[in-house]
């Protein structure tokens, strides 16, 4: 799909600090209907945001008016569960571009490297900081680098480097996906499959 | 160099290796279905592109039909237009369609081993983490997102990093009532859910290669649930003998010749794996959860651990004992059930209906419990029929439904109300997982089943 380039952003950041979100979370089951890839962001969290009368939940943090931006911070194993594309879609509908974390669930961390959004794990130790940085001072700068593949807490200075293969990094540099890619290599496919048995 | 059945399976899909990247990785077959593959269909049209290998590719109804009365119209307008979607998309494209109503209609994960479309030594996807399951066979199988969905389609390939290996062994003897679903959940509560993260694991050890086909698909099924991407099990006799004169199976001298390649399949005396675990058979017994992922679980006769004995945060572990209404050192027997459901990619086979049976026989459903049996498939469905099982289960107040995903992530109308205790033989035990506000324990289905006609928790061994 078509997503904004990635370059450098920073922005303030929105902190949840609690492990094991799954995908579920994320994007209840009952949001899959759509055949359309907009306008999940509207049921990102859906049932930790909204009360069932649909009124705003007001302890969650996304219903918080003090905090905001284009970074989402979230504890360890990040997105398990569902391959659901569609909850790194909500994220991106959101409004979020990077998710920072101390560890991602394998399929979700896939997800949002093909749809735009940066995900950046940390260590443990900066993840705490990071949180303790935004509950000191909400307004508080991130600096997430993807040319120089670092995150800085702009307030302190301190900063760490994460990982991302060159690849997917020159992907989200230039707004690419992997179909542009593949369909350059169709005739070594093509040859590829001619030589299989089943 | 010595080889892992993993590597052996990988390394001979991979169309090319991109340097600092992912490998290019061929994709023999492909399932879709109707929730997460519309928006791939959508970006093939926006890009001009086609379907490249469309007899690769397998669709199937299964994640939002109801599970009553399949014979009318579908009432949720929006669960209406995705099958929708996937029956127009299929036809335009070419690809076989198992709708609602199709005698094969069924689980994706149901259908495919049982139609022999799943093989050994296959790499197979689907928009469904719970394409694991594919692994019983000695597949590489794993879950993909809609991007990836739309990259198969378009190219039958996918871009992906190779994993790492984890071995995991379990010798010895299972005890009575210990289900290779117990087998699972113990593994996952001793890995927790993102313990085989970033790994793709092999299961080995007599108690795998003494499972049944469909036993060995209940493990792999729930590889994802300890984070792995997958987990396969070498292919034997016990998985020839399954596949043999399966409706798209080879046949006569093909088969023969598949079957000398796939006995070469299996990890080399000396390969090696990056992680390896071992767990004894005699340790599990019985398992349910009791928490908001499927690592909250333990032995159905221990009581709920302290917060400091688990592994990750307190809060967390906390906010999930509070959704569940449970407290630290809570025992779990003789707690309350209002819901039981027998059915899922996970324990929705035929088997699996027989061991629901072998307790609720002569026995009666329990009035405060409301029980959803829903087989994987139609061919499931009318083996229940065919062996009589229909007849005990109803005898004790039980009713069977149509075939489906049903309840296990409550798309459809099998919804459990906010608050109420759900025993369910599914996947995934997370907030509102079974409807919002539903409280989900996981369990094997003779726990389900037991569950079902004494009203509460119970363990099973004390009704065989």
């Amino acid at each position: 799909m078509a997503y904004d380039k990635f370059n450098i952003l920073t922005s303030t950041a929105v902190p949840l600090p609690l492990e094991n979100v799954d995908t579920d979370q994320i994007i209840p089951a009952r949001f899959l209907k759509a055949t359309k890839r907009e306008g999940f962001g509207d049921n990102l969290f859906r049932d930790w945001r909204y009360n069932n009368d649909n009124s705003p939940k007001e302890s969650f943090v996304l219903n918080n008016p003090i905090y905001s931006g284009k970074i989402l911070v979230g504890g360890k194993n990040f997105g398990s569960g569902s391959s659901r594309e569609h909850a790194a879609w909500a994220v991106y509908d959101y409004g979020f571009r990077c998710v920072v974390s101390s560890f991602f669930a394998d399929i979700f961390r896939n997800n949002c490297l093909n749809v735009g959004v940066l995900p950046v794990q940390v260590s443990a130790e900066f993840s705490e900081q990071i949180f303790n940085a935004i509950y000191d001072d909400p307004n508080t700068e991130i600096e997430v680098n993807l040319p120089n593949q670092t995150i800085t807490l702009l307030s302190t200075g301190a900063q760490e480097s994460f990982e991302i293969n060159s690849y997917k990094k020159d992907n989200m540099l230039n707004g690419f996906d992997d179909i542009d890619y593949l369909q350059s290599m169709k005739s070594e496919i093509e040859s590829f499959a001619n030589g299989l048995l089943l | 160099m010595s080889k892992t059945l993993f590597d052996k399976v990988w390394d001979s899909h991979v169309v090319r290796k991109i340097e600092g990247g992912p490998d290019i990785f061929f994709i023999d077959r492909h399932f879709i279905h109707e929730v997460t593959s519309p928006v791939a269909f959508l970006g093939l049209k926006s890009r001009g592109l086609k379907v490249l290998y469309p007899e690769r590719t397998f669709a199937t109804a299964d994640h939002n039909t109801p599970t009553i009365n399949q014979h009318l119209p579908v009432e949720d307008p929006l669960s209406a237009n995705q099958l929708k979607a996937l029956e127009d998309n299929s036809n335009e494209y070419g690809i076989s369609h198992w709708g609602l109503g199709h005698q094969k209609n069924g689980i994706v994960h149901v259908v495919g081993p049982e139609n022999g479309i799943t093989f050994p030594g296959a790499t197979i996807v689907c928009g469904d983490s719970h394409t694991s399951t594919h692994g019983a066979f000695g597949a590489i199988a794993f879950g993909i997102g809609t991007s990836e969905v739309e990259m198969v389609l378009s190219t039958q390939c996918i871009m992906q990093p190779k994993p790492k290996k984890m071995r995991i062994n379990i010798n010895g003897q299972l005890g009575k009532g210990v289900t290779p679903k117990d087998v699972a959940l113990y593994i996952i509560s001793k890995l927790t859910t993102s313990g085989a993260t970033g790994y793709f694991v092999e299961y080995a050890g007599d108690v795998f290669e003494n499972m049944t086909m469909e036993g060995r698909m209940t493990v792999c099924n729930l590889s994802i649930e300890m984070g792995a991407r997958g987990g396969m099990i070498a292919p034997d006799e016990t998985t020839f003998a399954y596949l043999k004169d399966k409706p798209l199976s080879l046949k006569g001298e093909a088969w023969d010749t598949a079957v000398a390649h796939w006995k070469t399949l299996k990890t080399d005396a000396d390969a090696k794996f990056d992680k390896e675990l071992t767990f004894s058979a005699s340790d599990i017994e019985p398992m349910i959860t009791y928490g908001t992922n499927p690592g909250m679980g333990m032995g159905i006769s221990k009581n709920i651990p302290n917060a400091e004995a688990v592994e990750g945060g307190v809060a967390t572990y906390k906010k999930s004992l509070d959704y569940m209404g449970y407290h630290e050192n809570d025992q779990m027997i003789g707690k309350k059930v209002d819901y039981v459901f027998l059915g899922s990619c996970t324990n929705g086979r035929i088997e699996d209906f027989r061991a629901f049976a072998s307790i609720v026989k002569g026995r009666k459903k329990a009035d405060n419990v409301t029980a959803w049996l829903v087989p994987g498939s139609h061919e499931v469905e009318a083996l229940i029929k065919e062996e009589g099982i229909l007849d005990i289960i109803n005898e004790a107040g039980f009713v069977l439904r149509q075939p489906g995903c049903s309840a296990c992530l409550a798309m459809n109308d099998d919804k459990v109300p906010a608050g109420k205790y759900a025993v369910s033989t599914s996947n995934r035990n997370f907030e509102g997982r079974q409807g919002p506000g539903s409280r989900t324990l996981l369990a094997s289905p003779l726990v389900a089943a037991a569950a079902a006609v004494t009203g509460v928790v119970t363990d099973p061994r004390t009704l065989l």
